[in-house]
């Protein structure tokens, strides 16, 4: 279980130490903030569930923002039901979606390619308008499903009401409506971060695990030739399912980490943008990879905050070493591109990498890496010998 | 070399009945693709241990014949057998985990893997059967499996490319490599689509030698080849199919001097 190579260990040491000192690395670009820094634990985890089937198995699915939606419901109604002590909601969020992901992922992968997407786009579409619609009295419609007091008046339903069963038979006292905690830790705010930050940890251990394992293996197999694959006398199927389950329940387990630290779920987290995001994210910082996933979602979210908060008046103090003119033009052509045009830079850059980096950041740095990279000896050999000009 | 109408029609069915001690039975199978027939009342038996070559021009339908062995093409009528199974309507990964393993006449790799990957998956296969959910068994660790693998690609000749990928190969090496995929299964019938197609005749010669050494454990394999040295070079006997009859079967030698095939396949080709 936890035989590793040494690389994969010295992986996993540095990304911990990297995600557990996000606080301190982001001071200097002024994102050291736990809105913020949840956000990029919380994006990140999907990205590295969505990367197991994306990544690995090349079936690109368009739906998974509907698992996200699934894992705060749960996770709210476990607050409103049982208790709030996180972890019992995040153990139903998995299971729940995980379960949603199979239904889902049985119908859906009886087709590939395109068909796939489109079948995987159209669940997820359902789901979403299921829960403005006939769910609405689990969902609680456009309002979002959120905590309430504990209910006095019998005739209170329970959207207006909660019962905290477990938490009433343990004797925990409320004084108002309560918030999400960790054994007695709140978990919003840097607590909210951290509680965040160690199930990224976990969840990138258990994907690096994933990836390098038999299993594993096998799912690169299906996205490098899927035909020889079955000549290979392996069924597809049940590996893609596994995937597409697998990722599902890394989903739900966000969705669940998001109603922990902001206790309200609404349906607009299952929209097909939420779904398309989780892709971007994924390419962005490199399809396959296990940290370039959480890479580009780190990217994203931070220049989601960031460049979408940015106005013109703050880029026209930014060049305001230009002469008047000049300071006024490009002050108003460059915030074209951020403040609600902030996507416009987003679908740039996604662009950019597409066409000059397939292989997302991931590729650039490597790129870069080897550029810096001594050629062993035998390159030197190698290279000499070509160099020579033929007599 | 073009095959008449006449010769086509006139296969010998008393060639074509059940083989004892035969461990692959093609019953009266027949395929067409939008009207043209490309198999049509095909019997074939194939003896446990033996190489069977089919040979044919062409469009014969001898590929057609192994796409329906190994479960790609489901035949219009008949039934294919092997070791008492019915391979018919069966998918292609049951039939493998059957004891079938093809070697297609395009090179099929897995293009992104490396090449000791790439006969290691098909190992992990045979040992673990067509589904094993164990995600956290590390791909490689077990020696006793990397081991065969490596040996098994030093046999084809691979053992200097362990580690590069089947993408950077040369179109004979895949087909090597391809080959040691289906060797390391083990496989008790070994179907091979053109083994050495593309092959320079050095590697060509090493192939042979190759598949001489696997005929003396005892593996059956079905052979189509255009090369007549490889083929004369390996097999037992040969069946011949033109126009998707087999309108021959017999010894090497029974071949070589059948004037129908001489007529139909052959021609004035010295053997």
């Amino acid at each position: 279980m936890f035989s590793q190579s040494r690389n994969d260990w010295l992986l996993f040491i540095g990304f911990s130490i990297a995600v557990l000192c996000a606080p301190i690395l982001m001071e200097p670009f002024g994102g050291n903030y736990p809105d913020l820094l949840q956000k990029l634990a919380i994006f990140g985890l999907f990205a590295i569930g969505f990367n197991i089937l994306f990544g690995l198995t090349g079936y690109l699915s368009f739906g998974h923002a509907a698992f996200i939606g699934v894992g705060s419901y749960v996770s709210i109604w476990s607050f409103k039901l049982l208790t709030m002590n996180a972890i019992p909601a995040v153990l139903f969020s998995v299971i729940i979606a995980g379960v949603f992901a199979f239904l889902i992922g049985y119908v859906s992968l009886r087709r590939s390619g395109i068909y796939f997407s489109i079948l995987t786009l159209a669940f997820a579409q359902m789901c979403y308008s299921l829960a403005y619609s006939v769910l609405t009295p689990i969902t609680n419609g456009e309002t979002g499903l959120q905590l309430r007091a504990l209910r006095t008046n019998p005739d209170l339903g329970l959207l207006d009401a909660d019962i905290r069963v477990l938490d009433q038979a343990l004797g925990i006292q409320e004084t108002s409506v309560p918030t999400p905690n960790f054994f007695g830790l709140q978990t919003s705010g840097y607590e909210g971060f951290y509680f965040c930050a160690v199930i990224l940890i976990v969840g990138f251990f258990i994907a690096q695990k994933i990836t390098n394992s038999n299993f594993g293996m096998m799912l690169k197999a299906i996205k490098s030739n899927q035909n020889r694959l079955n000549y290979t006398g392996i069924h597809a199927r049940p590996y893609l399912l596994a995937a597409f389950v697998i990722s599902g329940m890394y989903a739900g387990l966000a969705g669940s980490l998001m109603a922990v630290t902001d206790p309200i779920a609404g349906a607009e987290r299952m929209q097909w943008t939420a779904s398309g995001e989780v892709v971007l994210m994924t390419i962005l910082g490199g399809v396959g990879t296990l940290v370039g996933p959480v890479l580009g979602a780190g990217i994203i979210k931070y220049a989601e905050q960031k460049v979408s908060s940015w106005n013109e008046g703050i880029i026209s103090d930014f060049f305001s070493f230009l002469p008047a003119g000049l300071q006024d033009f490009t002050a108003s052509f460059v915030s074209l591109f951020v403040g609600e045009g902030w996507h416009l830079t987003l679908g740039l850059l996604f662009m950019v990498i597409v066409i000059f980096l397939p292989g997302g950041m991931m590729e650039g740095f490597r790129r870069i890496v080897g550029l810096f990279k001594r050629p062993n000896d035998n390159d030197t050999v190698s290279n000499s010998a070509t160099a020579q000009p033929a007599e | 070399m073009a095959v008449t109408e006449t010769s086509a029609t006139e296969a010998p069915r008393e060639f074509q009945s059940g083989v004892a001690n035969s461990v692959l039975h093609i019953n009266d199978v027949h395929k067409s693709f939008a009207g043209l027939h490309a198999l049509s009342d095909v019997d074939l038996a194939v003896r446990e241990g033996e190489t069977h070559a089919i040979i044919g021009p062409n469009g014969a339908g001898k590929s057609t014949l192994l796409n329906v062995c190994v479960g790609r093409l489901k035949p219009d009528r008949g039934s294919v057998t092997f070791d008492g199974e019915i391979l018919t309507g069966k998918e292609p990964h049951e039939i493998n985990q059957l004891g079938v393993a093809r070697v297609f006449q395009t090179p099929e790799v897995f293009p992104d893997l490396t090449v000791l990957e790439n006969v290691m998956v098909p190992a992990l296969s045979k040992r673990d059967g067509h589904f094993t959910l164990n995600p956290f068994k590390r791909f490689g660790a077990e020696t006793r499996l990397r081991d065969e693998a490596e040996a098994t690609l030093k046999s084809v000749g691979l053992q200097g490319q362990l580690t590069a990928l089947a993408s950077s190969m040369s179109r004979g090496d895949k087909r090597r490599l391809e080959l040691a995929m289906g060797l390391i299964q083990h496989p008790r019938l070994l179907l091979l689509d053109e083994p050495t197609a593309g092959m320079a005749r050095h590697d060509t010669n090493a192939t042979i030698d190759l598949l001489k050494q696997i005929k003396e454990g005892g593996m059956t394999k079905v052979i189509i080849e255009h090369d007549m040295h490889v083929v004369f070079s390996l097999a037992d006997r040969i069946s011949v199919l033109a126009g998707g009859r087999i309108i021959a079967q017999g010894t090497p030698e029974e071949i070589k001097n059948n004037p129908k095939v001489k007529e139909a396949y052959l021609g004035d080709e010295e053997v």
